[in-house]
């Protein structure tokens, strides 16, 4: 008898094991089915960003019943990884970039998102965006939610007066001003950490080298030990890092996010920060910068043959499980509708071109808008696009270098490594 | 579906709770059962291993044969595809970062057990005469209970470069100095870590120390006293020599710790600054490059530094053993 | 003299209170410096989980302005508020149900399966017993990196896979060595006189099992409990590894890792989530400190 129970709860307990998770999914439910259905999301928004995603989300929640378990991580292409090889994932995450959705997607983890409009999308998304996001040629894998203008040149309005169009009348300003350092750079992000510096870098070989080399270069077809990716490291150290506020240690110490910090300082510690469009959000939360005070001018050119050039990133999401909530989710994250939430609360650019530009609450993101809009020369971050080896190894080197200026030479050996091992 | 799934949870945490306990005894009794009705001799030989098989069962699969597959593993390709031999050894010894892991373990290995046993020694020493002893054993013993990455978020929170977070660095700069960047200076940044091991560690030692120290016969310690040695003499010629087994386990003990820590470097600076250890580099090159080849290469050569411990961890048994 | 035998010396020698060193009154300067030594060290050992609890209490305003200690002047201006919002938003609280979900069948599954293992190491004879054991202690030492890819494997494509089934039987498999060590040593320290009588009643060996040896054993048991409990609570890799990145079942400190790694200012957040996560195991450990420490000096100690 006692066997029979013993057995009889064993095979209970396992019943109960193997009916635990699994989603069922049923295709062509109706919005109002979700009611009680929850959808997870992984991504590396935090803080103010966590927020305003959450926002964001609010309205479709309330709609359909159904709610969002977020989680942020920056470590979340590790994260992922482990999901794949054990099988569970969340439903939506957000890579890093369009490498990932790419690995992700040979993987066999990533869902094709065929039930989305792909015309429409493109319709409204910046030129070359839609692409990025594709697999094997014709596969959307990857919908951009959110767009960045990198490479702008953040300012104090109440220290700094003038858009300089030559490096020249850029120092002569800082110069005018007197304030000891000119730049403030700021790299550390977890285990993301360098990824400010990779900006810069991407910045500055766009602008010396111009598109081709820079497609290139993204591709994996350059070496890392060539001319001139060496030429953007060595502007970045002696113009840059010679004159960064706090030395290598706050370069490689501070938070991305606090960058403003010396900006909005008063007296401030220096005058200048290079940053993504999403920045402002930042400035405004955690060193209690007003929209008046923020403002910003275009790097400028290096090169007399490449002219107006301008790097940018966008956040994509993909999906790993294909369940009703999840497609409904996704279907409201690219309309204009739900991103215009985020762009009202500011430091967002959408990904949807048909959000008007007044719908902007501050001058900076309504200016960066409309660059997205109406820029020449124009790349998706170069970092984003490489595969996680090689962007691992670039993150670190920026953390290296800018520690070290010193050791150029070894950092872009070891990147040229990876490039070479992830090659194989 | 969150009330489904947290019903779900709970049916199925209450069926293993109780049901596994049950079916474990339920075994263990119909085993006893089948075996009454053998002959008695035949019982005898069958019995013990019946009663151990469970145990066998999970550590085969989950310890013994997944050492040796992970072995196997760290021959083939990052697809396991192909075999490529002592391939994936010969790129770990010659990059400069994986070479960085192994001189970081090393470093732990020596400098935390030295450092635990060392202050574990003198706090144990030294709280045995007071009265509050218990209460001052309890604080040191404090940090084991909590994680490492909970212990990672406090010393961040003490090492953190802004003076007006980091503990540290406001005591420097309010005696004048400059705020030093701890987690990000080499090589210091290390010790920095390894201080927080020995933050987690110390206890340990206090305790089992403590009591190796009361079990050392008094008769011995007055007999020194009365022959007028001093303390210090009491303490080289008596209390050590009799100490150190006992030294010689919580060596071991955090050597092992050393050797295997993962957590403390993964929060506080995921082996960035020239700290990365092995642990970390093999979760790396698993679940952010998916080597697997090479995350399997990594896992063999953190398993073979641990062998010699494992042979002296049995030999020490062994002995013990004997004076059974 | 091994920690074993120290234990049973303890026992023998508890008749006179005094301790090893106690003995010597010594100067009253040095009296002094024993008690400036150990206060002190008592102190700074504090501090930081101090400034941690301190930290989690205060405003945002407050800790971008300066840092914990600060807080301890007036004006004291202390709020919940951090601790509601990382219940709520960053998901603490459910964390901690997870939390609670993974290491409380892990130790029971652990307990029950190790129990039997080492009762028949301690009390049966069969041909190899000793070598088996060997072997165990041997495993004692065994880094769980060099089994996460092939048990990985094993789950994948499985219903197991990334259930919390899987992590129970993985904490189990990880926990036996030392599980079966500790109780095979008290187990085998028990009066033999007590189960030869009850063999020659006629009892089997089921039931001095459970008649016998495991109220018996309640120490060993208590000490194994916590020690396990501790171990799984506080694990991060086995979970981060086997449970995969879906938010709803992360427990607590890979919740608290991914929080870390995201937050450059914000530190009120993450301190409070820390100190959550701390919680149970403080409370663990003062409550049944006496067994822990009991069960510590009755063996060698997990590795």
């Amino acid at each position: 008898m006692l066997a029979a129970t013993a057995g009889a709860t064993t095979v209970a307990m396992l019943a109960a094991a193997c009916g635990n998770g699994g989603n069922g999914a049923e295709p062509g439910s109706d919005d109002a089915d979700l009611a009680g259905q929850t959808v997870s999301v992984m991504a590396t928004w935090g803080g103010e960003e966590q927020d305003s995603f959450l926002a964001m989300v609010a309205p479709w929640e309330e709609r359909t019943g159904a709610t969002v378990e977020f989680t942020s991580t920056r470590d979340i292409t590790a994260q992922i990884t482990a999901g794949i090889a054990s099988g569970q994932l969340p439903d939506l995450a957000g890579p890093p970039g369009p490498a990932q959705v790419h690995e992700w997607f040979e993987a066999g983890a990533v869902q094709p998102l065929d039930f989305l409009d792909l015309e429409a999308y493109k319709a409204s998304t910046p030129g070359g965006f839609a692409e990025l996001g594709m697999v094997d040629g014709d596969t959307l894998a990857g919908v951009f939610i959110r767009a960045a203008v990198k490479g702008l040149t953040f300012y104090n309005t109440g220290v700094w007066e003038g858009e300089p169009t030559t490096l020249d009348d850029l120092n002569e300003i800082a110069a005018g001003i007197g304030v000891e350092h000119t730049w403030c750079v700021a790299m550390e992000s977890g285990a993301a950490s360098g990824w400010a510096g990779t900006d810069w870098i991407e910045n500055i070989l766009l602008r010396q080298s111009g598109p081709e080399v820079y497609d290139a270069w993204a591709a994996g077809e350059l070496e890392w030990t060539s001319p001139e990716v060496r030429e953007a490291f060595e502007f970045f150290r002696d113009e840059i890092l010679a004159d960064a506020y706090g030395g290598g240690n706050w370069v490689v110490n501070t938070n991305f996010g606090r960058v403003g910090g010396p900006i909005f300082a008063d007296p401030p510690g220096c005058l200048l920060a290079q940053q993504g469009s999403f920045i402002t959000d930042f400035f405004q939360n955690e060193e209690g910068a007003t929209t008046d005070e923020i403002s910003f001018f275009a790097f400028p050119d290096l090169n007399d043959e490449f002219t107006g050039a301008l790097t940018g990133g966008g956040d994509l999401i993909t999906m790993f499980n294909d369940t009703p909530a999840a497609r409904s989710l996704l279907e409201w994250l690219i309309s204009a509708e739900a991103q215009q939430i985020w762009v009202e609360r500011g430091g967002f650019l959408a990904a949807n071109t048909d959000i008007p530009l007044d719908a902007y609450p501050d001058e900076v993101n309504r200016r960066a808008a409309e660059i997205l809009n109406t820029v020449e020369i124009f790349r998706f971050d170069a970092s984003d696009m490489m595969p996680a080896g090689v962007q691992d190894a670039f993150h670190r080197g920026m953390v290296t270098f800018a520690q070290d200026p010193g050791s150029l030479d070894s950092v872009l050996d070891s990147i040229e490594a990876a490039r070479q091992d992830a090659a194989s | 579906m969150l009330a489904e799934l947290l019903n779900n949870r709970i049916l199925l945490g209450l069926i293993v709770v109780i049901g596994v306990p049950a079916a474990i005894c339920g075994y263990v009794m119909l085993v006893e059962r089948v075996l009454r009705g053998l002959r008695p001799r035949t019982a005898v030989k069958i019995r013990p291993w019946l009663w151990v098989l469970p145990a066998i069962a999970f550590l085969t699969v989950f310890l013994v044969y997944p050492t040796i597959a992970t072995i196997w593993r760290s021959l083939f390709d990052r697809r396991g595809e192909s075999f490529v031999g002592l391939e994936n050894y010969i790129w770990f010894f010659t990059n400069s970062e994986n070479l960085t892991a192994i001189r970081n373990n090393a470093l732990w290995a020596i400098v935390l057990p030295a450092l635990v046993v060392g202050l574990g020694l003198l706090i144990a020493v030294f709280a045995d005469r007071v009265k509050y002893e218990v209460a001052v054993r309890s604080i040191i013993f404090l940090p084991m209970a909590i994680s490492a990455v909970a212990a990672g978020v406090i010393w961040r929170l003490m090492y953190d470069f802004n003076p007006r977070v980091g503990t540290i660095n406001a005591a420097i700069t309010g005696l004048g100095g400059d705020a030093r960047p701890l987690l990000s200076e080499q090589p210091w940044n290390n010790l920095l870590l390894i201080v927080v091991g020995m933050w987690m560690m110390t206890g340990l030692a206090v305790v089992v120390l403590g009591s190796g120290l009361k079990s050392i016969p008094v008769e011995l310690l007055e007999a020194a006293r009365i022959d007028g040695a001093s303390e210090w003499r009491v303490f080289r010629s008596v209390i050590y020599p009799l100490l150190k087994p006992t030294i010689a386990v919580v060596m071991t003990t955090v050597l092992i710790f050393a050797l295997k820590t993962f957590d403390v470097v993964f929060v506080m600076t995921n082996g960035n600054f020239g700290t990365e250890v092995m642990a970390n580099l093999m979760y790396r090159q698993l679940f952010q490059f998916t080597q697997e080849g090479r995350a399997a290469t990594v896992a063999v050569l953190l398993f073979l530094a641990t062998v010699p411990l494992m042979a002296l961890q049995i030999r020490r048994f062994k002995q013990q053993e004997e004076m059974r | 003299m091994t920690t074993a035998t120290a234990m049973k010396t303890t026992a023998r020698t508890n008749a006179p209170r005094a301790t090893a060193t106690s003995r010597n009154k010594g100067s009253r300067w040095g009296r002094s410096l024993t008690h400036t030594l150990l206060i002190s060290v008592a102190v700074l050992w504090l501090i930081p989980a101090l400034g941690l609890l301190v930290a989690s209490f205060r405003t945002a305003a407050d800790t971008n302005a300066g840092g914990w200690w600060t807080a301890l002047l007036p004006p004291w201006e202390f709020t919940f508020a951090n601790y509601e919002f990382v219940m709520q938003r960053d998901g603490i609280w459910n964390a901690f149900l997870n939390s609670l979900y993974i290491t409380i069948p892990a130790t029971v599954l652990v307990t029950m399966v190790a129990g039997f293992a080492a009762y028949a190491f301690a009390w049966m004879t069969f041909p190899g017993r000793d070598a088996l054991f060997l072997v165990m202690v041997g495993l004692l030492v065994v880094p769980l990196q060099v089994t996460l890819i092939p048990v990985l494997g094993l789950f994948r494509g499985t219903e197991l896979a990334g259930s919390f089934l899987a992590v129970w039987l993985a904490h189990t498999g990880y926990g036996l060595p030392f599980a079966v060590y500790l109780l095979r040593n008290y187990m085998g320290g028990l009066p033999g006189s007590v189960m030869e009588a009850a063999k020659i009643d006629g009892a089997g060996h089921a039931q001095i099992y459970f008649r016998l040896i495991l109220p018996m054993s309640v120490p060993a048991l208590a000490a194994l409990i916590i020690f396990q409990f501790l171990w799984v609570w506080n694990d991060l890799l086995v979970a981060m590894v086997f449970l995969g990145p879906v938010p709803a079942n992360l427990p607590l400190p890979v919740t608290l890792a991914n929080l870390v790694t995201n937050f450059g200012g914000g530190w009120q957040f993450v301190t409070a989530a820390a100190f959550i996560s701390m919680i149970v195991p403080l409370v663990v450990f003062f409550a049944l400190q006496r067994f822990f420490v009991h069960g510590i000096t009755a063996g060698s100690v997990k590795g």
